[in-house]
């Protein structure tokens, strides 16, 4: 009898173990990799129970909000730098990697249709080339039919990582823009025709509504839209389509060990494949949190995603880290949180 | 006997009720003071918080700071011109064609209207005022920025767009978002709250003083202009700021089809933005600094231009009372 | 005698033809209202019946890419702030404007509230959720429910003070002086007299003041922000309908589209219902 009681406590225990120890943490920050995070959290509450909200206000917004303690970790496309990380306490480590293409909204073009390099992209988002029918457009697409038509550039509104990625992209092509615009969360776009959308969305929703305008999301944003994606010249040469194997091929090169802080641009990377404008996401900590639990379980929640989240990510078009770097985050940014 | 016997001292029982009515009603009156006090209070407080938080801002700026069109977040220059410009033209816009189209909606459910119907529309005007700002952004960039950039826009251009000194105003591409479009949104969203202020407000102008109107031989619309429209004033503006004060604050219906922006421009059709937008676009991210406090005198410009909104009103009103003779 | 006639119909032929402008003016401007009207709803219709079904109740909010999925975490969570902020700013509002009316015609208090009630009617919602945010948020360290009924409240306290005050102040000073020559004291002439004669209006009000607050999106972005799932904590981020509306709707996602729409049509609709409710009710109770 006695036996049985304690088996049958035992029992329970384990089964009310989930939600027994189930945590409720908050995330905030960049809407770059949000479609995966959220489906990340959603498997991890099926399979322990804890309620991982993240809410995509803007990289800017993520690294306030951590820095106000408001949350229990903030996410950046916009990495911060080592000085910083190390002044406020907190450690940072890429959580997901993906791409950034530029979408446009011309009549009768189609999906990787349209050829461009980086400078010419720059001087279409600096306003220098301001029509659809311009020279410049046209040499690099010969027999593509596009219909003339002022541009209208689509941008974000808010300080965005995104915004970070593809300006570093064109600064690193094209000195005119790197010395007019330069680069970061929030830049001065000088088109005369320039439109902010709040998040990936508001720049989605701008570019599918406004006749002839041209943007930057992240690739998920324009697939999933079925926008109109424009192809690109990398490092090396060749035109590439954005898709996770050309993302993917770009941050093949990155040794994220050797970065202090882990955070860095991968930005017209060299390769064949490689996909020009590829980023990562970035997760930031604090070293010495305030709460303690939360920590441990946000810690769990991305172990859970390295391992298990890997072909939640590709589905949607994303590219997990390499297990090389996981291992690495696992042994030298994991063990410097303090969750006791 | 009776008579006599009243006017004698008052009874103890009278006493006793009259001296627990004395301390019900000082109680009555702290109680509701403490209230309207604490209202008064908070309202303060979030004024006070304010400008104590815009003043880094101002003291770095100066006053030149409404009137600058920078907007550099990288490198720390900030100036409020560009959004009070769009708070205040799409507010206009707003109001421009909102008043008259409510006050002749108010006139027709008031005066025209065949009493079955009566109920009926005015509730379906008060249907409006229940939509949500939010739809009022989805509706106006997902279904009417397409068809304002398709349809009414190169009219636009086409008609006023070549009179000489307006032309300025409707030059510049069909995006469809832009100040004009978010000024059309911002009158569909007031329109019925001015309108079902003024319906309410006209309903109440004594039928007597109609009647005696009509009864000289007015016609309806004289009666309007001269009895109900004089009658009512302090309402119809009350209703107008109403509206005027939504039109000045609105975030969300703006933020979908202003464009955001930080340009200035001589066009209505150009993209722009407002005070609110940018506080809904900038300030989740603003670290503490020139931008948090920028963000902040953006908020206390705000307030300004509302108060003096609200002050214009109130010294309208009084020179009016002043003209019929009411105040001297 | 002739004389006379003709300059008396040139003069009513002119006010005939501006009241017959007038009043087509009228109609035309009414036939617009409609128009909109009509647009909207129907607008709202199309989009957002298709997503009305029993999953909208009881499903929470869906992750991208997966599919399906509701509402109700959203619907929960701003039955919950709304009722909350209700309970607040409706003794508060109504208590505050009795004030301003009955004692408010010599009292320099009631002037300068009147006033800055009048500036706070017009004041963005924006700038409430920024200092609810520097006031509850960054001291408590957390975004929370809590913080987002109280931004709500904010914003109804002064349209119902506005308004109690405005319909109390309708009612006939007679009424009032009647009681009072019975020997009433203040407090049940306010309560039983000039507050139940002013009911219907006071409802109204206060309704007006919810019908305001349950759309309100911008004031909860930085106090209750949002919540994937499903929690009835307020003490913690609080999933809303506005703000996931305002999430899903630009999203690339079709079932977060048709949700965004499915949660304008309910907060359209619940409000409407409130609004007829009210009247309904109350006009009874009037003529009883």
């Amino acid at each position: 009898m006695k036996s049985f009681l304690k088996k049958a406590l035992v029992i329970s225990a384990i089964s009310l173990a989930p939600t027994a120890f189930a945590v409720d943490m908050t995330g905030a920050g960049a809407t770059f990799p949000y479609p995966i995070y959220a489906k990340w959290a959603e498997a991890f509450k099926a399979k322990t129970g804890s309620n991982l909200n993240y809410q995509s206000i803007g990289s800017s917004g993520g690294i306030k909000q951590i820095k106000a303690k408001t949350v229990d970790f903030g996410a950046t496309d916009n990495p911060v730098k080592f000085e910083d990380l190390e002044k406020d306490g907190m450690v940072q480590f890429p959580a997901i990697i993906g791409g950034v293409v530029p979408v446009i909204n011309v009549d009768g073009v189609k999906p990787g249709e349209i050829k461009l390099d980086g400078p010419t992209l720059a001087d279409i988002f600096q306003g220098i080339i301001s029509d659809w029918g311009d020279k410049r457009i046209a040499i690099m697409n010969p027999g593509v039919k596009i219909p003339a038509g002022p541009i209208t550039v689509v941008t974000r509104a808010d300080g965005s990582g995104t915004t970070a990625i593809f300006t570093d992209y064109l600064a690193k092509t094209s000195t005119l823009f790197k010395d007019s615009v330069g680069s970061g969360a929030n830049v001065k776009w000088p088109a005369a025709t320039t439109v902010g959308g709040k998040g990936n969305e508001g720049v989605a929703a701008n570019v599918t509504r406004v006749k002839n305008s041209v943007g930057y999301v992240e690739y998920a944003y324009a697939k999933k839209n079925k926008m109109t994606y424009i192809s690109l010249k990398n490092k090396d040469g060749n035109f590439v389509a954005p898709d996770d194997l050309t993302f993917a091929a770009a941050a093949a090169g990155t040794d994220w060990a050797k970065i202090p802080g882990m955070g860095t641009f991968i930005t017209n990377a060299s390769g064949a494949k490689s996909w020009p404008i590829t980023g990562a996401s970035f997760i930031l900590l604090y070293k010495n949190p305030e709460n303690k639990v939360n920590a441990a379980e946000v810690i769990k929640f991305f172990e859970f995603a390295f391992k298990d989240g890997k072909k939640m990510a590709e589905e949607l078009d994303y590219v997990p880290m390499p297990d090389a770097t996981t291992d690495y985050i696992r042994k030298n940014v994991f063990t410097k949180v303090i969750t006791k | 006997m009776d008579i006599t016997q009243s006017h004698s001292a008052p009874t103890p029982q009278a006493l006793r009720i009259a001296k627990l009515q004395r301390i019900q009603d000082f109680l009555f009156h702290g109680i509701t003071q403490f209230f309207a006090l604490s209202v008064l209070i908070a309202l303060m407080g979030i004024l006070i918080s304010l400008v104590i938080n815009a003043w880094p801002a101002l003291h770095t700026f100066g006053p030149g700071f409404f009137f600058s069109q920078e907007w550099d977040v990288v490198n720390g220059e900030f100036g409020g011109l560009i959004a009070i410009y769009g708070t205040v033209v799409t507010s206009l816009i707003a109001l421009l064609i909102a008043v008259p189209l409510s006050f002749g909606i108010a006139v027709f459910l008031t005066e025209l209207c065949p009493g079955p119907l009566r109920r009926p529309l005015g509730t379906a005007v008060e249907l409006l005022a229940a939509v949500p700002s939010i739809i009022y952004g989805m509706f106006g960039l997902f279904i009417f920025a397409p068809l304002f950039a398709e349809y009414i826009q190169p009219a636009l251009a086409a008609t006023l767009g070549q009179v000489p000194g307006l032309g300025i105003l409707f030059s510049g591409a069909f995006n469809g978002i832009g100040i004009l479009c978010a000024g059309l949104i911002l009158a569909m969203m007031i329109l019925p709250f001015i309108a079902s202020v003024m319906r309410d407000v006209f309903e109440i102008v004594p039928p007597v003083l109609k009647e005696s109107a009509y009864g000289i031989g007015c016609t309806t619309w004289e009666v309007v202009k001269n009895v109900v429209l004089p009658y009512t004033k302090a309402g119809v503006i009350g209703g107008v700021m109403l509206g005027l004060g939504r039109a000045l604050g609105e975030t969300m219906a703006v933020t979908f089809v202003i464009g955001n922006a930080h340009r200035l421009s001589a066009s209505l059709f150009a993209p722009g933005t407002s005070i609110a937008s940018t506080l809904a676009n900038e300030f989740g991210e603003a670290e503490a600094g020139n931008h948090l406090s920028s963000l902040f005198a953006l908020g206390l410009a705000l307030f300004i231009i509302t108060f003096v909104v609200l002050a214009c009103a109130k010294w309208m009103l009084n020179n009016m009372e002043k003209k019929q003779g009411l105040k001297t | 005698m002739n004389n006379t006639s003709n300059i008396d119909q040139g003069i009513f032929a002119k006010r005939k033809r501006a009241n017959k402008i007038g009043l087509t003016l009228s109609m035309g401007a009414m036939l617009l209202g409609m128009i909109f009207l009509l647009w909207i709803l129907s607008v709202l219709l199309f989009k957002g019946l298709s997503a009305i079904d029993l999953n909208l109740f009881t499903h929470s909010t869906p992750a991208p890419g997966s599919e399906g999925g509701g509402l109700a975490n959203a619907i929960v969570g701003s039955l919950l702030l709304v009722g909350t902020c209700t309970f607040i700013s409706t003794p508060i509002g109504v208590l505050a404007g009795l004030y301003l009316s009955e004692y408010g015609d010599r009292s320099r208090v009631a002037a300068v509230t009147r006033f800055v009630t009048d500036i706070m009617l017009s004041a963005p919602s924006i700038v409430i959720g920024l200092f609810v945010y520097a006031f509850v948020v960054a001291q408590a360290r957390h975004f929370s429910g809590w913080a987002g009924t109280i931004a709500l409240a904010l914003i109804a306290i002064p349209v119902v003070v506005r308004t109690t005050e405005n319909m109390l102040r309708l009612v006939p000073g007679s009424l009032r002086e009647a009681a009072y020559a019975l020997g009433t004291p203040k407090w049940k002439v306010a309560f039983k007299i000039t507050l139940r004669a002013a009911q219907s209006g006071v409802m109204t009000g206060i309704l007006l003041a919810l019908a305001r607050v349950s759309g309100e999106t911008a004031p909860l972005l930085f106090t209750a922000l949002n919540n994937q799932f499903f929690s009835t904590n307020m003490n913690a981020p609080m999933a809303n309908l506005p703000v996931v509306i305002f999430q899903f709707a630009m999203s690339p996602y079709d079932n977060w589209v048709e949700l965004a729409w499915g949660g304008a049509l309910l907060i359209t609709f619940a409000v409407l219902g409130l609004n007829i409710l009210a009247r309904v009710v109350f006009r009874e109770k009037v003529q009883a």
